[in-house]
């Protein structure tokens, strides 16, 4: 390995992680030791991994606290599971179905992210993440209100409900969401999707492009005088940022088979989850989006089989959030950590 | 036109509901740099605590929201001094948001432990019918005068507060320099600490306003209002107590419009636009100063 460059064995250790734990729990498949309540928890774990590592990007790499993120997962959860039902009584082979599904999903994910950027990207800091949780809750909710039916007459869209002529279906019932959409979203799939995400990342991270996102980050003014396109980076950051939450919303939309814009699967409250992914992992850090999100995504959901404690889940787990990241973050814990490891350290050379 | 009179009063109404939240938003933000995700929450936290004066304790409603007040004030002081303090001076900002939010997530998981999902249907605390004009066309009920009084007092009150005393200067000064501040004798702790127990309090009121106008309180109560007076204060530029108030009317206003003229579903939707078109226009919010970037 010493002839690897630093960034590469990072890389190769977060994707051999995550081809372990896929290696890991196939075996523990096969020999039948997984609950079916486990097993539930794979497709969702693969995807909220995803999610942060591309909300990293943003959030770690460009600077900038986006809360919108639930948003984008939205529009491609729904243009994706469009075609999906759209296509479900055609010849079309499923996985065919499903791989364009995800390009769909993607490239409107992209195109929402491009065209959002555009305004919000001028505004900073705290303005700019009430502006993009303002743009997700938008998207929520007019999704949560439009009505789409397709019957003799033609295709007919609108904000009321509103009955169909003859033979027809309707495809976007108001708040009923999408039903009937196909469940194709496989463990297999959304590891894959979790794979190709980090390589993008990482190699986009250790670019000249990802040093110029990160001198934005560190230093907009100093990173302009040296003639850094900040626009352009940041735009280029935010959809691609965008584009991979779609994918998300793609596995999202094809792991349930009724798809609606609730607030619970799509409201600013997951931008949040997914952001506190990303802050306990380690803004910055790709490894820890991974793995602080497979681990707190899981831990409630394990909690609840614990009996009497199982009411206390949410309680516990808003106290380790808490004293995490005053443990990790308090300059007083910080100076007390470094002291204590320092005459550690003393100690073992003197020694 | 009536009609719409009527929308246009329960609007100011409910602004100032949100206008009250929104000062409290302001007022820390102003002063912490952070924003208190968990400020929606006190407010659920102080609807509760009237409740329980009211209908278990049998105390008469002033008693009950003074009662709510001081407990806020404390949960106020309490959550700053253990959840926030020992963040400052972090190296990232974004250290005490999560902390905020997981404050968030503890005071509506407790309550939910404490109360239980059921909602609880509340008494409005202001039991006076209102009045009505134009041969009782126009029905104007108790609950909303009070509430548009209590806006307009809390922020003279506010106004006269900052600018009169001495712990209102000492507020500024905090606002505009921590450094500064500490070196002319300020007390930084404490005055942050004074601007978090006056929010908290602030946020008791709205919290026993709120559910008097809309009787349905649950653990998650606090949660939507907070963001809508969050999204007021900066749409009034953040920071600006005058700006808060404004911010508030306005999204109040224009929510009881759009659900009443446009679509209910959509009116969150709306009122979300307009703070993406007034940020737009005006980066800063409405009445924010434009900061001049140092190099």
């Amino acid at each position: 390995m010493g002839k690897l460059k630093k960034t590469t064995k990072q890389e190769l250790i977060t994707c051999g992680i995550v081809v372990l734990f896929y290696i890991v729990i196939t075996i523990l498949d096969k020999t039948g030791n997984l609950k079916s309540h486990t097993k539930g928890l794979l497709v969702p774990i693969c995807y909220y991994a995803t999610a942060a590592v591309s909300l990293n990007l943003v959030v770690g790499f460009l600077g900038d606290l986006s809360l919108g993120h639930a948003g984008f997962m939205c529009v491609g959860a729904f243009s994706s599971a469009l075609f999906s039902v759209a296509m479900k009584e055609s010849t079309m082979p499923a996985g065919l179905r499903f791989f364009i599904a995800l390009l769909i999903g993607t490239a409107v994910a992209a195109l929402f992210g491009f065209l959002i950027g555009i305004p919000v990207l001028r505004l900073n800091g705290d303005y700019l993440a009430i502006v993009t949780l303002a743009f997700g809750e938008i998207i929520k909710n007019i999704l949560a209100a439009i009505y789409l039916g397709k019957d003799e007459a033609g295709v007919h869209i609108s904000l009321k409900s509103f009955p169909l002529q003859g033979e027809g279906k309707m495809l976007i019932n108001g708040a009923m969401g999408i039903q009937g959409v196909p469940t194709d979203s496989k463990f297999l799939i959304a590891m894959l999707v979790l794979l190709i995400t980090l390589l993008v990342i990482y190699h986009m991270v250790n670019s000249r492009t990802g040093r110029a996102i990160m001198s934005i980050r560190d230093n907009r003014i100093a990173a302009e005088s040296i003639g850094i396109d900040i626009t352009k980076y940041k735009m280029l950051a935010f959809t691609v940022s965008a584009a991979i939450a779609g994918t998300v919303g793609v596995l999202f939309a094809h792991n349930t088979s009724t798809l609606t814009a609730a607030s619970t699967y799509f409201g600013y409250n997951v931008s949040i989850m997914i952001l506190v992914y990303v802050v306990l992992g380690g803004i910055g850090s790709i490894r820890g989006s991974v793995i602080a999100a497979a681990l707190l995504y899981a831990l409630p959901e394990m909690l609840r089989g614990l009996g009497n404690l199982s009411n206390y889940r949410m309680l516990i787990y808003s106290v380790i959030l808490i004293a995490v990241m005053l443990w990790n973050w308090a300059p007083a814990a910080r100076a007390w950590r470094e002291r204590v490891f320092k005459s550690k350290n003393k100690q073992k050379q003197e020694s | 036109m009536l009609d719409f009179l009527n929308t246009f009063i329960s609007g100011i109404s409910l602004g100032s509901i949100y206008a009250i939240i929104a000062l409290g938003y302001t007022m820390v933000y102003g002063i912490a740099k952070m924003l208190n995700f968990a400020h929606g929450d006190v407010i659920m936290v102080g609807g509760y605590l009237v409740y329980t004066g009211m209908i278990s304790w049998g105390f008469n409603p002033l008693l009950a929201i003074l009662f709510a007040m001081v407990g806020c004030t404390i949960l106020g002081i309490l959550t700053e001094r253990i959840a926030y303090k020992p963040l400052r001076g972090a190296t990232s900002n974004l250290a005490v948001l999560i902390t905020a939010i997981g404050m968030s997530y503890f005071l509506q998981n407790i309550s939910l432990q404490i109360f239980t999902a059921n909602p609880k249907s509340f008494t409005s605390v202001v039991k006076w019918e209102g009045i009505s004009l134009a041969d009782g066309q126009l029905k104007i009920q108790g609950v909303t005068i009070i509430t548009i009084l209590t806006g307009a007092v809390i922020l003279l009150a506010l106004q006269l507060f900052i600018n009169k005393t001495k712990a209102g200067q000492a507020m500024l000064a905090v606002s505009e320099d921590k450094g500064a501040a500490t070196l002319m004798g300020i007390d930084v702790n404490k005055t942050i600490s004074l601007t978090f127990a006056i929010g908290s309090g602030l946020a008791a009121i709205a919290g026993a306003l709120l559910c008097s106008a809309y009787p349905v309180l649950t653990p998650y109560t606090g949660a939507m209002p907070g963001i809508k007076a969050f999204v007021a204060a900066v749409l009034g530029g953040i920071g600006s107590i005058p700006g808060a108030m404004i911010g508030g009317l306005l999204l109040g206003v224009a929510e009881s419009l759009s659900k009443r003229f446009i679509s209910t579903q959509l009116a969150d939707a709306i009122v979300f636009t307009i703070l993406i078109i007034v940020l737009l226009v005006r980066p800063t919010g409405l009445m924010g100063r434009k900061l001049q970037e140092k190099v």
